[in-house]
């Protein structure tokens, strides 16, 4: 792969589920390597779908979406869950973690599910996982099961388990939203460093558009999406 | 690996769950193993209930029915067959030694035997043992008795008791020869088979309760024989026996005088190969153990169909968890083999379980099948039809797995990363 400087294009992406209308239609969407990019998408804009689709959950129609420089239209099922697992971190609004594994089990299971995320590692995956959890300040977490955590730890649990390995994409759902507002600033901090830490790309989607001018960049979705016009 | 240890965290995130399932299981393969257990020992049991005998032999009729009143202590024998004849057989150059049997008394429901020392000597169960003595000495003497060691526990006789016996073989015998006390010398070793529910006494003793009855009905009052009589006797004539089992010289004779005996002029006679008609008999009554299997089976397959309803309805709340086990990369293969792999780890635990509960129960409850049943349940390692048994519950378990995983499947598909919980 040449060094590329689009994470994401996206050209003339329109999609619509099964039998259903058209939920999104985007003639154009760039996002530039190591970009920190706010998404501005109230409920209903199509952000869920959009997100699935960049990450491989989803199907696009072939040559309108390239992540990283592959056309994900393109790949099988089988392989876009492998794209994902080698090249995304993913951090859910809330809920993130797999109830029956404690701290340290949930942050190395990117990694044990795909080799070339470990492989990224560049030490063995018990110190890198101490390690993400020192960035985050739960090293003192990781035997403890994820269900006595508070939200807040739990979702520095999710962005420790998304950065670590260093995948170029970091897509984070409203992580923030479950969290109030010193916490929501503590966390994005965090957030902020450990991506640029490991130069990934992140695209960070909300509602709250109180959170858009600490990025690089903002777009809002509903201007971008032409479905339903 | 990974799958392996998510499986095995996950089970035991849902202790609760996963024990129940786990014992339900446990339980229907126990009963399964348990049951074919049962089945081999009553199996083994019954067609060793004699051996090393080549020949049993009685009056003409059905072959089942002499056995059964000659070795299973069941029914009535419909005629008797003569002293002479039995001699005449006994002598017989291929016959290497006979046991005779005489047959219609009994006591407190117990059936009385008249036999020889021969009984003693040459009757053998399971593979060849012998009867044996725990106390006493065998039966002599006109009025010796030797006791089966079911009827000395539960009639509580010792040796020196004396004891009466009745005429006819129903539990409560319609005349009682109580002129005659006989008394216990000896009592047999526990062996597991119907020996262990007789009485024995000699051939002189069975024909000594009968003296005076000689016009088929009981004396005249007076004219009753008591003890005393017959002891001043210098023999007792022994004139009937009921049927007698036979020894040949060599195996290879056993097909050859099984022939000449059942087409002998002189008296008719049924010759029956005892372990031929046992294995005949048992496919007779077979097919109730068979039932009983097909009830385990059944029972097996409700455990599993319980273990696929708990993995089913814990879907549900899972979707949460396909969810984020999806965004990290795992495909839908992955999901699938996981509750696969859960079902099969739930089946495989309930079977070592139910195998654990096996030997457990057959510890705990052997001594009492044989004291109430005389059925002697061995404890041996599982044989090669449990095996088969145990291998198909945990492949069931696998099977029954992929039904939520499919369903698991179609959710992790349609939700993709969205899940409203």
């Amino acid at each position: 792969m040449i060094e590329a400087t689009e994470c994401i294009r996206a050209s003339n992406l329109s999609f619509g589920y099964a039998d259903g209308p058209t939920i999104l239609d985007i003639p154009d969407l760039t996002v530039q390597s190591g970009e920190r990019v706010f998404l501005y998408g109230p409920s209903g804009s199509g952000k869920t779908t959009l997100l699935g689709l960049i990450a491989g959950v989803l199907e696009p129609p072939p040559g309108t979406l390239s992540v990283l420089g592959h056309d994900v239209g393109a790949l099988s099922s089988a392989e876009r869950d492998h794209f994902r697992a080698s090249h995304i971190g993913y951090v859910f609004q809330m809920f993130n973690l797999i109830p029956y594994l404690n701290v340290r089990d949930n942050i190395a299971l990117p990694v044990r599910i795909n080799e070339e995320r470990k492989k990224r590692l560049g030490s063995s995956l018990d110190i890198a996982v101490k390690d993400a959890a020192a960035h985050l300040g739960i090293e003192q977490l990781l035997d403890e099961k994820v269900t006595r955590l508070s939200v807040g730890q739990q979702q520095r649990v999710a962005a420790a388990r998304a950065i670590l390995g260093s995948p170029e994409l970091i897509i984070a759902d409203e992580p923030t939203s479950s969290l109030d507002a010193n916490r929501r600033h503590a966390f994005l901090e965090l957030l902020f460093s450990n991506v640029a830490e490991a130069g990934s790309t992140l695209l960070f989607v909300s509602h709250d558009l109180g959170l858009a001018d600490q990025f690089d960049r903002s777009l809002s979705l509903p201007e971008l999406n032409h479905a339903g016009e | 690996m990974l799958l392996l240890h998510l499986a095995r965290q996950s089970l035991s995130n849902r202790l609760l769950t996963t024990s129940l399932t786990a014992l339900s299981i446990a339980f229907s393969v126990a009963l399964l193993v348990g049951v074919e257990n049962v089945r081999t020992g009553m199996r083994e049991s019954f067609s060793n209930t004699v051996s090393g005998t080549d020949l049993i032999v009685g009056s003409r009729g059905g072959t089942i029915q002499l056995m059964l009143y000659s070795v299973f202590g069941l029914g009535s024998p419909v005629a008797n067959i003569s002293h002479e004849t039995w001699e005449e057989w006994d002598d017989h150059p291929a016959v290497s030694w006979t046991i005779p049997y005489a047959l219609g008394d009994s006591h407190q429901g117990f059936r009385v035997i008249g036999t020889n020392e021969s009984f003693y000597e040459h009757y053998k169960y399971r593979g060849g043992q012998s009867i044996s003595l725990a106390e006493g000495r065998p039966a002599e003497e006109v009025f010796d008795v030797v006791l089966g060691s079911q009827v000395a526990e539960r009639l509580g006789y010792g040796l020196g008791d004396p004891i009466s016996v009745t005429h006819g073989i129903s539990d409560v015998g319609f005349m009682n020869h109580d002129e005659m006390p006989f008394e216990v010398i000896g009592i047999l070793d526990e062996t597991f088979t119907p020996v262990d529910r007789a009485i024995y006494v000699t051939l002189e003793g069975i024909t000594a309760i009968h003296l005076g009855w000689e016009e088929g009905g009981p004396p005249m009052p007076g004219e009753e024989i008591h003890a005393d009589h017959v002891h001043e006797m210098d023999e007792i004539h022994v004139s009937q026996i009921t049927s007698f089992f036979l020894g040949a010289e060599s195996r290879a004779y056993t097909l050859q005088l099984q022939r000449e005996i059942s087409t002998s002029e002189q008296e008719p006679l049924t010759a029956v190969i005892p372990g031929l008609a046992l294995s005949e008999m048992w496919q007779g009554i077979g097919y109730a153990e068979d039932g009983l299997m097909v009830i385990s089976g059944f029972v097996v397959l409700v455990g599993l169909l319980g273990m696929l309803v708990s993995i089913y309805t814990s879907l549900d709340a899972r979707r949460r968890e396909m969810a984020i086990l999806r965004a990290l990369g795992a495909g839908p293969r992955r999901i699938v083999s996981l509750l696969v792999l859960e079902a099969g780890l739930l089946s495989a635990l309930g079977a070592f379980l139910g195998v654990i509960f096996v030997y457990a129960g057959l510890a705990a409850l052997q001594p009492w099948l044989e004291g109430e049943f005389g059925l002697l349940v061995p404890i041996r390692v599982l044989d090669q039809a449990q095996l088969m048994y145990i291998g198909a519950v945990i492949i069931l378990g696998f099977v029954a797995g992929l039904v939520p995983a499919l369903k698991a499947y179609r959710t992790a598909l349609h939700d993709g990363l969205s899940v409203r919980v």
